[in-house]
């Protein structure tokens, strides 16, 4: 399943360790959120990157302490029209201050790319046929298909509200 | 009025193109219909029983002439020359091709306007008092607000697939003309004991198959802390609003499953844990620049009666009682709002044909200073016209069918669309609704019994409001055929209440007369001329307008 990164195709590097699997000792790997809480300190003596696996029903609050230490956090858009997970991208970008990948799985659409990136998912696992045709163009052209935005969000663009009374010249 | 500047231009006509480019895909296949409902539904886009229907945002329900000369346009070019006013002061067109709306949205967008929000489960278009800034009570205009809260929300990334639809409502008046306890969120702007404004929020009120009148969560809001105490409200019911069953995912279940306390518990916590980077930046210059545009327009200087308009009342007693049902007091001496019901007896509520939306363009130009506003009732209001200039508005309404004279009498009933339109329908409407109105075709009769709300929807999703109209009819299906419920006792002003259900059901032939006998009773039973039926309602209980109801039924 095609994955991009800030619009760029990658390899995915990550294993996806089950609860009931055991830890392999070497490899970047994701687990569900209740592994990582009760097993954070084995993770981390591992020296390897670590990923959190969230349900959108979890509170990524309950990772704050341990923000630093996770360089992947997956999101779960188990349908669509399921928007949950927005909010939790929201949270750990500009409420936790989360800087490391935040990854969405499940149905990722095209049509929801953009809304995805405004909210800091800046990684994605596509398998909807119409992004993974070309997923870099898809994604450019999703991006840019609107110019400017209301809100502030954790892309950190600067909104229109700003925009209008910016000194001209000055920034 | 407010007018786009290049962002918000920008914005719309990208917004097109986008669904352009989406309808295209459709229709070459690479989307699937399932997901490509969701982005139609956010471009105001249903698959109605036998077509298309195409809902434009009215945001706040303001128009100009040069508006509704395009959506007259819009009706005779890609529908069948009318289209349906709504109760969320939106209009919409029910046989509207799919391959053709990105034309259309094109054609909205050269008027600044646009159809974004008006379905899915997002953040709906905002709706208001259709007499803000020229009523006589309201504390200050709403508008500045509904405009904002319309910007803030336009494509709000993180509130594009909330658990249901979201409906805010806002008004600034002590008397509610904008129902805003009935909406997910209403905001009640009213001063603090500093005397400065802000904002009262009420959540959780609805109608559909759970109906709620909304509870207050904060008795007061800041305007500098409005936008962000609203992403707290939302984020709490994106995150936590029940996803399992769309009859239970609008913000009125979550709030009445959490309890008020639990829910403002919620809404107070992520509120205080937003962190100064995540506040809404709305500059002062960019509040001011927006209220610009609402400031009252040039109002000349009249005397607060007119002699023209004294002789037309004397000399014409057909006009004399349109002037006493359809006038409502402006704050400005010698002006008036003016009610333009569209509600003649045996129409379908709410629709005007193009002719008449033209018509109503040129008059609200000629004689409204080009403010044209759409009411929650299905109805048209040119809020600033000069008293002097009351006969001619009349000659003129009346010359395009327009001068029905039941604004806010029995006959001005709000109504869905019912079986006839509409796939979610259990039951006619728009039948039921003209029989009941030709109860009250004789104009003394209805004069006689006043002021009297009747709802009537075609199914529980409750369209036409029929839990808050003094009397509501309810369409059912039992096993295929057409039945009627009805409830008395609803209100939907600042005394907001849900009706109750009287009894079983009636046959479609036996709402009209059954209503007839409700309001014989009433007649009967009032304790004087100017007590209300919703009055005597509540001064005698509903037995005995329950017995008349099904008296013979």
């Amino acid at each position: 399943m095609p994955l991009l990164k800030n619009g760029k195709l990658i390899d995915d590097v990550w294993a996806f360790v089950e609860d009931s699997h055991e830890l392999s000792p070497g490899g970047c790997v994701t687990v569900s959120l209740g592994r990582y809480l009760s097993e954070h300190e084995q993770l981390a003596a591992r020296n390897e990157a670590t990923g959190v696996r969230l349900s959108n029903t979890d509170d990524p609050a309950l990772l704050a302490p341990y923000l630093a230490h996770i360089h992947l956090i997956e999101l779960d858009f188990p349908k669509y029209t399921d928007g949950r997970a927005l909010s939790q991208a929201q949270l750990l970008r500009r409420r936790l201050g989360y800087s490391g990948e935040i990854r969405a799985r499940g149905q990722v659409l095209r049509d929801q790319l953009r809304a995805m990136i405004r909210c800091g998912i800046d990684a994605m696992q596509v398998e909807d046929p119409e992004v993974a045709a070309d997923p870099e163009a898809v994604f450019q052209f999703s991006e840019h298909e609107l110019s400017d935005d209301y809100q502030a969000t954790a892309d950190g663009r600067a909104t229109i509200f700003m925009k209008r009374h910016r000194t001209p010249g000055k920034d | 009025m407010y007018r786009y500047d290049e962002f918000d231009e920008t914005l719309v006509r990208e917004r097109a193109a986008q669904f352009r480019g989406q309808v295209k895909r459709r229709l070459a296949g690479q989307l699937r219909e399932e997901h490509f409902k969701p982005l139609r539904l956010q471009n105001g886009v249903y698959l109605q029983l036998h077509a298309y229907m195409f809902r434009i945002a009215v945001p706040y329900g303001q128009l100009s002439a040069a508006k509704m000369r395009q959506l007259a346009m819009i009706a005779d070019k890609y529908d069948k020359g009318y289209g349906h006013f709504t109760t969320r002061q939106n209009i919409q067109f029910n046989w509207i091709k799919l391959a053709e709306i990105p034309d259309a949205l094109d054609a909205l967008a050269d008027v600044e306007m646009h159809a974004i929000q008006t379905s899915g489960n997002c953040i709906r278009n905002v709706t208001s008092d259709h007499l803000a800034g020229a009523n006589l009570d309201e504390i200050e205009d709403p508008r500045p607000w509904c405009e904002i809260i319309r910007q803030w929300s336009t494509f709000h990334p993180e509130f594009l697939a909330l658990p249901r639809k979201f409906k805010i409502a806002v008004t600034a008046s002590p008397n509610d003309r904008a129902a805003v306890r009935i909406h997910d969120i209403g905001l009640h702007m009213k001063k603090n004991g500093a005397g400065e404004v802000g904002f009262e929020v009420i959540v959780g009120g609805g109608l559909g198959r759970t109906p709620y009148i909304g509870v207050t969560v904060r008795d007061w809001v800041s305007k500098a802390d409005l936008l962000d105490y609203l992403e707290a409200n939302m984020r709490v019911y994106n995150r936590h609003g029940r996803r399992d069953n769309k009859y239970k995912a609008r913000i009125k279940i979550l709030v009445n499953e959490l309890g008020l306390a639990e829910y403002q518990r919620e809404v107070d916590a992520e509120f205080a844990a937003q962190r100064d980077a995540e506040k809404v930046v709305l500059p002062q210059a960019e509040i001011d620049r927006i209220s610009a545009y609402f400031a009252p327009p040039e109002f000349e200087t009249q005397p607060a009666r007119s002699d023209v308009f004294d002789k037309s009342i004397a000399a014409d007693p057909v006009f004399a009682r349109w002037a006493k049902n359809n006038l409502r007091a402006h704050r400005v001496p010698g002006y008036i709002s003016v009610h333009i019901a569209l509600k003649p007896q045996g129409a379908a509520p709410g629709d005007a044909s193009s002719a008449q939306m033209r018509a109503i363009a040129d008059i609200g130009e000629r004689y409204g200073l080009d403010d044209i506003r759409v009411a929650h009732e299905q109805d048209i209001v040119l809020p600033h016209v000069k008293l002097t200039d009351v006969p001619a508005v009349y000659a003129a309404l009346k010359a395009a069918d327009l001068a029905a004279s039941n604004a806010g009498l029995a006959s001005d009933i709000i109504t869905c669309p019912g079986l006839d339109y509409c796939n979610l329908a259990n039951a006619r409407s728009i039948t039921v609704s003209n029989e009941v109105q030709a109860v009250f075709a004789d104009p003394a009769f209805e004069d006689d019994v006043g002021v009297l709300h009747i709802n009537v929807s075609g199914c529980i999703n409750a369209c036409g409001h029929h839990h808050v109209g003094h009397i509501g009819i309810l369409g059912v299906d039992k096993k295929g055929e057409e039945f009627y419920q009805i409830l008395f006792g609803g209100r939907a002003d600042e005394k907001a209440v849900i009706g109750e259900i009287q009894g079983p059901g009636l046959r479609h032939e036996e709402v009209a007369p059954a209503i007839k006998r409700v309001i014989n009773r009433y007649m009967q039973l009032r304790a004087s001329k100017t007590e209300k039926f919703i009055d005597t309602l509540a001064r005698l209980g509903h037995a005995p307008f329950k017995e008349a109801l099904y008296a013979s039924a």
